[in-house]
């Protein structure tokens, strides 16, 4: 198992490497009236002196290793644009609590209603109208086909009608808090249900399950030892990385809402082409991605001892 | 040295031996390749079994399927049929009226220097749903009914085109990714790579560098969504390449291209259909967060991204809000129907649930 992790924490290591390389060289594509404000009034020599002191005048390669020099000692580099002079490193650990905070409430609202919907919706199959997994059934469909863009904009137009709700989040006033996390939580909810409720299925209709039926094991038994048990594996791959994936925020919500978090930072760095932000950025979503799979991976066969690490190679 | 010499000489005496043996046998008896004899397969029990009929007939059972399917097939004819109609309006001619401007005591019309009447325009703004305009006029003046169909068109078009992209890509190299083990290691890593790179990124790059448009939105999108589909059917592909079928195949030297489109990718058809349906409204409504994020497609082709991002600026004044809720309730109904009958075609493609 240490073997298996350090060789995958080895090669995730080169994937960074490679990602960064290519976010580097797109970023070079960006025309360069980006980089400053009064562009037409610039003459050559000051654009050029501009150009030498963001460092975009050495060659591609001298800027990599200067860049990854930076990143080792701790020294991400300083935001030109998005706030002149302002560290990288600053910017980012101001917003990340933000978008954090916001994330683990919703994730923790999601699992506490989405798994019990789908272990409902899941136990109503076996009934006779089926009436809890055909509301159920709306719901995620509903969730799930209208695009989230949509209905989260529903949500802040309604929801911001009620008393002491408003249509903005301000970090003073709890109750604003409300609407933006419920957004959040909403896809995950149908997600996790829609999901539970499938495994659930499945693992009821297996023979094994129907011995243990027929021979007179107790449903409440059959229920948690075995069909929750085993459909709540492959949801469970998904919760440390949902955990980790919470400190990127979450784009459109946090901008509805003008919450300053993570989730705007890397659109707006983009725009205003603020390479030294776009690049941490960049290099931190990817990091936590990789480490979001393999944290995952760990977890499953941690519940599962079926699955062995390492035996599979280059598969996951 | 001297064992493996005896482990040599066994070896050999028991070839010749074979050789021996094989020589009195008939042709018949010895292993041979078995070409591709489409003959062979009606030896077996024929049950008149066909596999796109009892999908087709578990679709039709689903009552609720075809009622959004025919919702589909409606919307996408009725997109087509609407400029044709007569007395349609055009999408994106700005409509005013004019008024003749008449001298306060005379009661006459008021004269320019040339003696013609000095006229007053009036652009149609912001009128409300009517017999008119019947959702509505936006805020310059445009037709609301003849662009929500327009941007119904276009974003369908989008939805098409990436799902179409992303399947032929996905699919091809899904397959080689998943049957192919020494590309395995190489195709993951690239996926890890490019899997990473922001598609916000791509697309701002991508509208610097080509105009912005329809052809660069939907080029923008396929660049990094068949990444997701051909990942899955590089999955599913994994889990069936070693099924005792294909190993059969594989040891009666059936070649490997042969493999791939007849064993591998019949069994794939269902999970494919799926996710393109799934597809267009995914790219439908990511088209839909582009344009919130201001780098959607010009104002002058009017999309389902363009039209919300439009009624969305005007939601807080309680007159207004038609211009948010028609292009929504349109874009929810689509939405739904595609995914509705996506999930509905997978459970009918699976042949689990053709036995009655």
């Amino acid at each position: 198992m240490a073997k298996y992790i350090g060789k995958r924490l080895l090669r995730s290591l080169l994937t960074l490497l490679i990602i960064i390389t290519i976010v580097f060289s797109l970023l070079r594509l960006m025309p360069i009236e980006g980089y400053f404000e009064n562009f037409e009034k610039l003459s050559t020599a000051q654009i050029n002196v501009g150009l030498r002191q963001l460092g975009l005048k050495d060659p591609l390669p001298v800027q990599m290793i200067n860049f990854w020099k930076g990143v080792f000692k701790g020294d991400w580099g300083v935001s030109h644009k998005y706030r002149v002079g302002a560290p990288v490193l600053d910017i980012i650990a101001e917003k990340v609590p933000v978008s954090m905070k916001m994330g683990l409430a919703a994730l923790g609202i999601a699992l506490l209603l989405g798994l019990p919907l789908g272990i409902l919706m899941a136990r109503s199959t076996r009934t006779r109208f089926k009436i809890g997994d055909k509301l159920g059934t709306v719901f995620v469909v509903i969730i799930e086909g209208i695009p989230a863009a949509i209905y989260h904009l529903l949500i802040q137009f309604y929801g911001s009608k009620l008393p002491g709700f408003d249509m903005f989040f301000h970090a003073d006033r709890p109750l604003t808090w409300i609407l933006p996390i419920f957004s959040l939580a909403l896809g995950n909810i149908a997600y996790y249900a829609m999901w539970l409720r499938r495994y659930m299925v499945d693992e009821n209709n297996k023979d094994y399950v129907r011995l243990a039926r027929a021979k007179g094991v107790s449903g409440g038994r059959i229920f948690s030892s075995h069909v929750f048990r085993n459909a709540i594996v492959p949801l469970a791959q998904f919760i440390p990385t949902s955990v980790i994936l919470t400190l990127m925020g979450s784009l459109y919500v946090e901008s509805l809402y003008s919450i300053p978090g993570m989730g705007g930072l890397l659109v707006q760095a983009i725009q205003r082409q603020d390479n030294t932000l776009v690049q941490a950025l960049v290099l931190i979503y990817a990091a936590i991605s990789i480490l979001g799979l393999l944290v995952g991976d760990i977890f499953m066969a941690l519940l599962d001892p079926r699955i062995a690490l390492g035996k599979k190679e280059g598969d996951r | 040295m001297a064992l493996f010499r005896f482990k040599d000489r066994k070896t050999e005496e028991l070839a010749a031996h074979i050789n021996d043996h094989a020589k009195k046998m008939d042709e018949k008896e010895l292993f041979s390749f078995a070409p591709y004899d489409p003959n062979a397969g009606e030896r077996g029990g024929y049950s008149g079994y066909s596999y796109w009929r009892s999908t087709l007939r578990a679709f039709r059972k689903n009552a609720v399927a075809m009622f959004f399917l025919l919702v589909i097939v409606a919307t996408l004819l009725f997109t087509f049929v609407e400029p044709l109609l007569p007395y349609e309006k055009e999408p994106n001619t700005i409509y005013y009226s004019e008024q003749v401007q008449l001298d306060l005591f005379t009661r006459q019309p008021k004269l320019d220097e040339n003696g013609n009447p000095i006229v007053k325009v009036d652009l149609s703004r912001d009128i409300k749903p009517g017999k008119e305009y019947w959702f509505g006029t936006n805020a310059i003046g445009q037709d609301l009914w003849s662009q929500i169909w327009e941007g119904t068109r276009n974003s369908l078009f989008i939805g098409f085109a990436v799902a179409c992209v992303d399947a032929l890509l996905g699919i091809l190299v899904g397959v080689l990714w998943g049957y192919v083990r020494k590309l395995d290691f190489f195709f993951t890593e690239l996926y890890n790579v490019f899997d990473n790179v922001p598609q916000t990124l791509i697309v701002v790059i991508i509208s610097y560098i080509l105009r912005p448009g329809m052809g660069t939105m939907i080029f923008a999108m396929c660049l990094t969504s068949w990444l997701a589909t051909a990942r899955f059917v590089r999955n599913q592909v994994v889990i069936i390449r070693d099924r005792d079928y294909n190993l059969a195949s594989r040891c009666l030297g059936t070649p490997p291209w042969r493999i791939m489109v007849k064993n591998l990718l019949p069994y794939l058809v269902s999970i494919i259909t799926m996710r393109m349906a799934l597809a267009i409204p995914a790219a439908i409504s990511n088209e839909v967060f582009i344009t919130y994020i201001g780098l959607g497609v010009p104002l002058e082709t009017p999309t389902l991204g363009t039209l919300v991002e439009a009624g969305r600026k005007v939601m807080s004044s309680a007159s207004l809000r038609y211009q948010l809720f028609f292009p929504v309730v349109v874009l929810a109904v689509i939405t739904i129907s595609f995914y509705v009958v996506g999930n509905a075609f997978a459970d009918a493609a699976d042949p689990k649930n053709h036995v009655n």
